[in-house]
C-alpha cells in the first residue's frame, strides 16, 4: 500500500495504468468506433491513435487547469467545447500534412469528438486532479490507445495486405486475407486480442491467487 | 456560469481561427497539387492545366476555383490543348465511384482514367484501379461523335474479358463484373453529356490562355 | 471471489431428454451424407476427395485440440464434429487450396462452435461460419469453380489444390461457372435435368439435388430431422420465384431452376436443420424456413451475389432465438396476459 502511495505522489502510476492495467481498448473497451473502423492499416491506426492522444492530452490539460473555474452545471458542455476545438485543430493539421491520410481517415477524425474515452478522462480524471497528473494520465491513456490501435492495425495490414506500414513483408505470391481489411476483420482481430489478453490476465490471477480489481 | 462558457468559447474560437489561417495555404496547395497530379495522370502529355466552369448558358469560363460543373483543360509546354479532364461519378458495387478521365478531342478518344474515390471490395472490385489489362482499355477508348455532333456514334459498353472487338468497348474483369460494368456506365453517361459540349466549345478551350499556377 | 460465484445456473435448451442420443442421430446424418460425398468425388474427381478429407480432418483435429486444451473430454466420439467437417467440405469449391480448407476448418470449429461453448451451444451453423470466413477472406478462390466431369479428373489434380500455405493459388485456364452465376451475369439457363442429376459446376456437394433429397428423406423417415424446415424453405422459394416467373418469365428464372440450383438443396436439408441453431417450436421452424426461403430469393434475384443460401441461413440462425421468444407457447393454466 505504501509503495502505491508513493507512486501516486510522483504520478508514475497515472502514466503506467493507461498503457497496460487500464488500457482503454483492451481493458476498458472504450472508443470502439475508431478502433474498429480505422485500424485497417498500421499507418491509419498510428495516425488515429496519435490524433486521439493529442486531443486527449490537450483537453485533459485544459480541463484540469480550469477545473476550479468551470461551474458544475455546464461542465460537460465546456468539456465538449474544449475537445471539439482540439479535434478541429487536428483535422486541419492532418489535412495540411497529408491529403491522402485525411481522405483515408475520413469522418473518423471529426468523430474523435464523440470518443467516450476522451470525455471520460476529462470528467473522471482531469476535472479532479492536478495538471501534472492529468497530463500523465492523458499521456498514458493516449499511448495505450495508440499501441492498441497499432496492435490491431499491424495484424490487419499484415494478413490483409501482406505488408506493414505499406512495406511488403511477405514474399510475392502471398494470398491476402481480404476479410482482414474489411470491417468484419476489425471485429475478428479485436476479439482475438481480447481473448489473448484476458487469457494472460487469468493465468496471472491463477498464479498469484489474487483477483485484480478492474475499474469500469 | 455564462461568463465561463463565453470565455472558454472565445478562447477556443480564437485558437481554431489561428490554426485555420495557418494551415489554409498549405491545405490549398496540397489540394491543387493533388488535382494537378490527377489531371496530368489522365492526360499524360499535358504539363499545364486550366480549370473551366460551365456557365448556365453552356459556355466555358476560365475559373480556377470552380466547383461542380467544371472541366480541366490540359496543355503541353507550348500551350497546345492536349485534352480535357472530366470528373464523373456513378454507383459501383459498394458505393459511389468517382473517376477523373481524360478526353483528347484530336483523337476523339478517352486517353486516361483515374479512380478518385471508391469503396469497392479490396482484392475484387478494386481491380478497376489496378488490373493492367483493364486499364489498357483507357489508352484509346473511342468516343467519336456521330455526324450530327449531338451525340456519340457508339455508346461505351463493358464486355466480358477477352471479347473486346471494337474500340468503344471496355474489356471487363473476371470476378469483378459489377465494378467493371459500373466504370463503363459512368464513362458512357458522362461522355455522352460532355463530349458534344466540349467539341462545340473547342475554340474557346484552345484559345483560352493557360494561366500558370503551378 | 465469492461474489463472482453466486450466479444463477442456466442451461440451454432442450431440457427434455428423448430416446435417441446425440451419437445415434449424428451417426445417421453421416450415413445420409455418404452418398452425396461419393457422388461429388465421381463428378469432380480426386480434388473433391482431398478437399472433403482435409475439411473433415481439420475440423476433427481442431475440436480435439481445443477440448483437451480446455481440459475436457474430447467430444470426437459423438460424430457431431465429423458432420460439421463433412458439411463444411461439401460447401467448398472442389479445387480450393488445401491450406485454405484447413484454415476455414479451424475457424468453423474454433470460432463457430467452440467460442460459443461447444456442442449444443453454437448460435450459428459452424460449417457455414467457416465457409463465410473463407468467402470474405479469399473471394476469388471461393468463386473459382472446377468444371464437372472433366476427362482427367481422376488422373490429374488441378494445380491449385496443393498450393503452398499462404501462397496465392494458380488456377487452370479451364474453370466452370455455376448455373447461378451463368444466369446472373450471362442470362443463360442450365437444363433442368443436368441440375437434377448434379452434372454442373459448383461447390463440392451442392450439385446433386436428388441424392441430397434422398438423404433428407431417410433422416425424416427415421424422425431424426425436422421436416418442417426444408419443406417451408422449398415452398417459399418455389412460391416466391414462381410469382416473379409468372410476372416476367424473361427476367426471372423459373421456380424449378431456383430449387435445384446452387446450394439450396444442401443448405435447406442439412444446414438449416442444425438442431442447435434452429427454433424449437414447430411453428417457429416454419417461420424460420419461410424467412430463409424469402432471403434466398431476394439475394439471388436482386443482390450483387449470384448465391445467397449461406447468408440466408446464417441470418435466420441469428433470428431463431427471437422467433422462439415471439411465439412462445402459452404455459398451461395461464392466459395470454400471463396471469391465470
Amino acid at each position: 500500500m505504501t509503495s502505491r502511495n508513493r507512486k501516486a505522489v510522483i504520478g508514475t502510476d497515472e502514466f503506467i495504468k493507461g498503457i497496460w492495467r487500464e488500457n482503454p481498448v483492451f481493458v476498458q473497451v472504450l472508443g470502439m468506433c475508431p478502433v474498429l473502423a480505422v485500424s485497417n492499416t498500421a499507418i491509419n491506426a498510428l495516425a488515429m491513435g496519435l490524433a486521439t492522444a493529442f486531443v486527449m492530452l490537450m483537453s485533459n490539460t485544459l480541463v484540469s487547469t480550469l477545473r476550479n473555474f468551470i461551474p458544475k452545471q455546464v461542465r460537460i458542455a465546456t468539456y465538449i467545447l474544449i475537445i471539439a476545438t482540439f479535434v478541429t485543430i487536428v483535422d486541419y493539421a492532418i489535412e495540411a500534412i497529408s491529403l491522402d491520410l485525411h481522405k483515408s481517415l475520413g469522418a473518423f477524425i471529426s468523430l474523435i469528438v464523440v470518443n467516450c474515452l476522451i470525455l471520460g478522462r476529462a470528467e473522471a480524471f482531469a476535472s479532479k486532479h492536478r495538471v501534472r497528473h492529468a497530463v500523465l494520465d492523458a499521456l498514458g491513456m493516449g499511448i495505450g490507445f495508440t499501441l492498441a490501435l497499432l496492435c490491431l492495425g499491424g495484424v490487419r495490414e499484415l494478413l490483409g495486405d501482406g505488408a506493414l506500414f505499406g512495406v511488403a513483408v511477405f514474399p510475392d505470391g502471398f494470398e491476402p486475407w481480404i476479410v482482414m481489411i474489411l470491417p468484419s476483420g476489425g471485429f475478428f482481430t479485436l476479439a482475438a486480442w481480447l481473448l489473448l489478453i484476458n487469457h494472460m490476465q487469468q493465468r496471472k490471477e491463477a498464479k498469484t491467487g489474487r483477483v485484480q480489481e478492474v475499474p469500469r | 456560469m455564462y461568463r465561463t462558457l463565453v470565455g472558454v468559447g472565445m478562447f477556443c474560437g480564437l485558437l481554431i481561427a489561428i490554426v485555420f489561417q495557418g494551415t489554409l495555404p498549405v491545405i490549398e496547395r496540397n489540394r491543387a497539387e493533388a488535382l494537378e497530379r490527377a489531371v496530368f495522370a489522365v492526360l499524360p502529355a499535358a504539363s499545364q492545366r486550366t480549370t473551366y466552369a460551365l456557365t448556365p448558358e453552356g459556355e466555358f469560363v476560365s475559373d480556377t476555383d470552380a466547383v461542380g460543373q467544371r472541366v480541366h483543360a490540359g496543355f503541353d509546354s507550348d500551350g497546345r490543348l492536349i485534352g480535357v479532364a472530366i470528373e464523373a461519378s456513378g454507383m459501383g458495387y459498394a458505393d459511389t465511384i468517382t473517376v477523373l478521365y481524360g478526353y483528347a478531342p484530336e483523337q476523339e478518344a478517352i486517353v486516361g482514367i483515374r479512380v478518385l474515390t471508391s469503396k469497392e471490395t479490396p482484392g475484387l472490385g478494386d481491380k478497376i484501379e489496378k488490373d493492367a489489362v483493364f486499364l489498357e482499355n483507357f489508352v484509346a477508348l473511342d468516343v467519336r461523335l456521330d455526324p450530327s455532333g449531338e451525340t456519340l456514334q457508339h455508346r461505351i459498353v463493358t464486355v466480358k474479358r477477352g471479347q473486346k472487338t471494337q474500340p468503344w468497348q471496355i474489356d471487363g474483369i473476371t470476378g469483378a463484373t459489377i465494378s467493371a460494368k459500373a466504370i463503363g456506365e459512368i464513362l458512357a453517361t458522362s461522355s455522352e453529356r460532355w463530349v458534344p459540349i466540349i467539341n462545340e466549345q473547342l475554340e474557346q478551350l484552345v484559345a483560352g490562355e493557360s494561366d500558370d499556377e503551378s | 471471489m465469492s461474489a463472482k460465484n453466486k450466479t444463477l445456473e442456466i442451461d440451454t435448451s432442450p431440457h427434455i431428454v428423448s430416446g435417441a442420443s446425440v451419437e445415434v442421430i449424428m451417426r445417421n446424418v453421416v450415413f445420409a451424407l455418404v452418398p452425396v460425398c461419393i457422388f461429388s468425388v465421381y463428378v469432380f474427381g480426386l480434388t473433391a476427395l482431398i478437399t472433403l478429407t482435409a475439411a473433415t480432418l481439420s475440423c476433427l483435429l481442431t475440436e480435439h485440440v481445443l477440448c483437451r486444451w480446455r481440459g475436457d473430454r474430447s467430444t470426437l466420439g459423438d460424430w457431431s464434429v465429423a458432420i460439421t467437417g463433412i458439411l463444411y467440405g461439401l460447401t467448398l469449391p472442389p479445387a480450393l487450396p488445401v491450406w485454405m480448407v484447413v484454415l476455414g476448418g479451424v475457424v468453423a470449429v474454433g470460432v463457430g462452435k467452440f467460442l460459443f461453448g461447444g456442442l449444443g451451444h453454437n448460435a450459428f451453423n459452424p460449417a457455414l461460419i467457416g465457409r463465410a470466413f473463407l468467402q470474405a477472406a479469399f473471394p476469388v478462390s471461393m468463386t473459382t469453380w472446377y468444371p464437372a466431369l472433366g476427362a482427367e479428373r481422376f488422373a490429374v489434380l488441378p494445380p491449385s489444390t496443393f498450393t503452398l500455405p499462404f501462397a496465392s493459388p494458380v488456377y487452370d485456364s479451364i474453370s466452370g461457372a455455376t448455373p447461378l452465376a451463368v444466369i446472373k451475369f450471362d442470362g443463360d439457363i442450365t437444363a433442368a435435368t443436368d441440375l437434377l442429376m448434379g452434372l454442373t459446376s459448383g461447390s463440392t456437394g451442392e450439385t446433386s439435388g436428388l441424392l441430397i433429397l434422398a438423404g433428407g428423406l431417410y433422416l425424416i423417415a427415421r424422425k431424426m430431422m425436422n421436416w418442417r424446415i426444408p419443406v417451408a424453405i422449398f415452398a417459399t422459394v418455389f412460391a416466391l420465384s414462381g410469382v416473379f416467373y409468372l410476372i416476367d418469365p424473361a427476367a426471372y428464372p423459373g421456380p424449378l431452376f431456383m430449387l435445384f440450383s446452387g446450394g439450396l438443396m444442401l443448405g435447406a436439408v442439412f444446414m438449416a436443420t442444425d438442431m442447435v441453431a434452429s427454433p424449437m417450436t414447430s411453428f417457429g421452424c416454419v417461420l424460420y424456413g419461410v424467412l430463409i426461403g424469402a432471403l434466398v430469393v431476394v439475394i439471388r434475384l436482386w443482390g450483387g451475389l449470384p448465391e445467397g443460401v449461406m447468408y440466408a441461413i446464417l441470418f435466420a440462425n441469428a433470428v431463431s432465438p427471437h422467433i422462439d421468444n415471439l411465439i412462445q407457447p402459452r404455459v398451461y393454466g395461464t392466459t395470454e396476459r400471463g396471469a391465470s
